[in-house]
């Protein structure tokens, strides 16, 4: 007999807005991560359950979940058989639509508060040519910038918990990669942006977010610099507001 | 909200082709209402997984034409010279146009843009972000996206219909995923921007979005869908699963190495060995197989890619996603082991037929991306032409429709409703419908079909059988029975959506082939092995009368480059 893996999965119902752990047993294979594993439970035993997935190497960010009780993206976590069986439930501090899936519109559009973008109108830089930047300028936005908005720091944040319009760690960290960002001009405005009542400061450094990023982005380390800037960055307006 | 959401610009998916364009329009126009309808969030679609970069020919030493004739030469003489001509005029804009909205290119030294060594480019003229060259770009491109406020997203939201009348499109219906509610939409212009169809096929790099939706929506709405013979093959594919592994490992000095430790390209392309062309080393790869000097494994046989010779420092910082897949997912460190390779699906070089201004035949509805066939990649595509591909016609369709919506008066809706009611209906029949077929049954018999009758080699037999197949499978589809009837994101629904689509378009790639009774580019016919200029330097062309398939030709556009022997 093939050595069987046993995985339990909150199922939630969005009809009934009941909530239950189902346990589904299939049979081992070496390599297989948790979800080869849901997706084998879709195909062959229940075409109801219901995630999100896409690229299966861990860049497309969609299949976040609580694996364990951590957040976790299943394409990047392998079933380890020998700790008995597995839980995967959906991201926390999210509404749950259905089953795995929870409703990340809200969260997303913090992005927006990060104004990630640049203007350089100011520099009159023409197509013809690059803006040159050099190799150790690239490296202060290399860890900020490889953020793949999966939202498992959300899920990790108690204070996303307790005050769902924070900024959140992602955006924060988001902001920081074009603040550093040599080709960034509209530092002022950002600043303005995350110094807002939900903006930086309602970070307390607990650090989880840091901890779960598949990505190793360190949002927590981001926003501690954030909060360092905003105190700058608000003395300097105010000092100027009381100069005029 | 409102029973019809008017746009004047709908953009169906919200890769880098739809976000290009979505850009573009905006900047034509700020007042235009713009709706970007994806089924994922943007930032998921899979350019995400783009890793190698994108060409262009930037440096002193390179040319324009240089770069047209090393695509062309790819194309195996089937690209559109004129498509191609100006796609590598504008290149260079677009690179530049992406690195000021902040996409962090690599950098040379002195801070000039670097470039890397691609299969079939005669110079290095691959520009790069490490290699995760895709993902930086969407993150760039989307976020770029939240600068435009007249740029709405519909996330999570699946295009069943694009309607039409007499004068052209009319607007989208589509279902809200998390609701199960289907709303339509107005528009004066809709540019489809789905990707590929990569998914028809078990073992492909492609993540499990890529489902042709828009070409199917397109070939339904009355547009041609062209050269859908052609699929490529990416030489090197992680053997257990499928991931993609760069070329940029063999642009950066990587090597293929039989079961014996050779380095076999020297028996098939001595000149470019690992910088050959993706057709060309996935056949050779499969030759070696073939011939039992491939490794055995119980997921498939494979040769290795190695590495080790590279040292750990490169790897880290020009190939730090090759190292962590290889880590991740094969437990192996690359700078130690040599890679299990093989080939896999990758690529559809067919696609929705458009003409340079992105235009399909249906007025209104545009076509950009891996969707669309222009050609520029005729029968087989050069690896890093792609996401520039995606950046020039992206652009070109979304200034193209902004201009024309500005000449237009808006239309009336009465039709549209009548369309949302069908749909409606349609959507209910499915999930109330009752019968012995189930979704993944049916979806799994049609990757391994596609898997083995309209793989990298083909031949009549193998292509007659698959079509039957398909034919079977497009009945049985017909008696599904869904066991998820609830409304509220039910991905079995969307699943069997998707499933339609992607029969459809596995019949149009067998019926091509089957056409072509030649060997050019990815398509290798072993019952005709020689390429024949005289029968078949032509596009074949797929249109819906009378809900059949009829299949007809069109001339390729050559405008300097006569087409010659291809050898490497």
């Amino acid at each position: 007999m093939a050595k069987k893996v046993s995985l339990k999965i909150r199922r939630y119902n969005p009809e009934t807005q009941k909530s239950h752990l189902e346990e589904f047993e299939i049979p081992e294979k070496k390599g297989m991560t948790v979800l080869d594993a849901v997706n084998h439970i879709k195909d062959t035993q229940d075409s109801t359950l219901a995630h999100r997935w896409s690229c299966r190497m861990g860049i497309c960010g969609s299949c976040g979940t609580i694996i364990n009780g951590k957040p976790a993206l299943m394409c990047q976590t392998f079933c380890e058989t020998d700790k008995g069986s597995i839980t995967v439930e959906p991201l926390r501090n999210f509404p749950v639509i259905k089953d795995l899936i929870v409703d990340t519109d809200n969260a997303m559009e913090h992005f927006r508060t990060a104004m990630p973008y640049t203007d350089i109108i100011n520099r009159h830089a023409s197509l013809d040519k690059e803006m040159i930047q050099t190799p150790e300028q690239r490296k202060k936005i290399e860890q900020s910038s490889q953020c793949i908005k999966c939202m498992l720091c959300y899920s990790a944040c108690p204070v996303v918990g307790h005050n769902p319009n924070f900024i959140g760690p992602a955006a924060a960290a988001l902001a920081y990669r074009y603040l550093e960002d040599s080709h960034d001009e509209i530092p002022n405005e950002r600043m303005d942006s995350l110094t807002q009542k939900n903006g930086v400061w309602q970070c307390s450094f607990i650090g989880e977010c840091s901890v779960v990023c598949p990505k190793k982005v360190d949002p927590a380390i981001a926003l501690q610099r954030l909060k360092t800037m905003g105190v700058l960055h608000v003395t300097k307006a105010l000092l100027t507001k009381r100069k005029k | 909200m409102e029973e019809i959401t008017q746009h004047d610009l709908l953009i169906i998916g919200g890769g880098a082709a739809g976000l290009r364009a979505a850009i573009a329009a905006a900047e034509v126009n700020p007042d235009l209402k713009i709706g970007i309808v994806s089924k994922v969030y943007p930032t998921r679609s899979h350019t995400v997984s783009a890793e190698g970069g994108l060409a262009a020919a930037i440096k002193d030493y390179d040319s324009l034409d240089q770069h047209a004739y090393d695509t062309i030469k790819g194309s195996d003489f089937l690209a559109d010279q004129d498509a191609v001509e100006y796609f590598v005029q504008h290149a260079k804009e677009e690179i530049m146009q992406m690195e000021h909205w902040g996409c962090p290119w690599s950098r040379e030294k002195d801070g000039t843009l670097a470039v890397r060594a691609f299969g079939g480019m005669s110079v290095k003229r691959t520009i790069f972000a490490a290699d995760k060259t895709g993902f930086y770009m969407i993150h760039t491109l989307f976020e770029r996206t939240l600068k435009h406020e007249n740029i709405k997203r519909y996330d999570e939201w699946y295009a069943t219909k694009i309607t039409t009348d007499q004068h052209g499109v009319t607007g989208v219906i589509a279902m809200q995923m998390k609701t199960g509610k289907l709303h339509a939409f107005s528009a004066k212009a809709i540019i489809v921007c789905t990707g590929g169809a990569g998914r028809m096929y078990r073992f492909t790099t492609n993540g499990g979005i890529k489902t042709g939706d828009g070409m199917y929506l397109a070939y339904v709405a009355g547009a041609s869908l062209k050269d859908m013979e052609f699929i490529q093959f990416h030489p090197t594919a992680l053997a257990r699963n499928g991931v993609l592994i760069t070329e940029a490992a063999r642009g950066e000095g990587g090597y293929l190495i039989n079961k014996d430790g050779e380095r076999f390209l020297k028996n098939y392309l001595p000149e470019k060995m690992e910088l050959g062309p993706r057709d060309m080393i996935s056949r050779a790869i499969m030759s070696e197989i073939r011939a039992g000097r491939g490794f055995k494994s119980p997921y498939g046989n494979y040769i290795h890619l190695d590495l080790r010779h590279l040292g750990d420092q490169l790897i880290k910082e020009k190939l730090p996603l090759v190292r962590e897949i290889a880590m991740e997912f094969a437990g192996i460190d690359p700078a130690k082991e040599p890679i299990p390779v093989t080939p896999a699906q990758h690529y559809t070089m067919g696609g929705i037929d458009v003409n340079l201004d992105m235009e399909t035949s249906v007025p209104g509805l545009y076509a950009a991306g891996e969707t669309n066939c222009i050609s520029i990649n005729g029968a087989n595509r050069l690896g890093s032409n792609s996401l520039t591909d995606c950046l020039v016609f992206g652009k070109v369709a979304g200034e193209k429709a902004a201009q024309e919506i500005s000449k237009k008066t808006s239309k009336t809706t009465a039709q549209m409703k009548t369309a949302l009611e069908d749909e409606e209906k349609n959507i209910a029949r499915l999930l109330e419908q009752k019968g012995s077929e189930s979704v993944p049954a049916i979806r799994m018999t049609m990757e391994e079909t596609m898997d083995q009758n309209a793989g990298i080699y083909r031949d009549q037999k193998a292509l007659e059988d698959g079509l039957n197949t398909l034919l079977e499978l497009q009945q049985k589809l017909q008696h599904v029975q869904l066991k998820d009837k609830s409304k509220i994101f039910n991905t079995e629904l969307i699943n069997c959506l998707e499933l339609k689509s992607m029969l459809t378009l596995g019949e149009a790639t067998i019926r091509c082939a089957m056409a072509r009774k030649e060997s050019r580019g990815s398509h290798t016919r072993s019952d005709f092995p020689d390429r024949d200029d005289k029968n078949f330097m032509i596009h074949h062309v797929v249109t819906k009368k009378d809900n059949a398939m009829s299949l007809t030709n069109a001339p390729v556009t050559i405008t300097r480059w006569q087409p010659e022997v291809r050898k490497y």
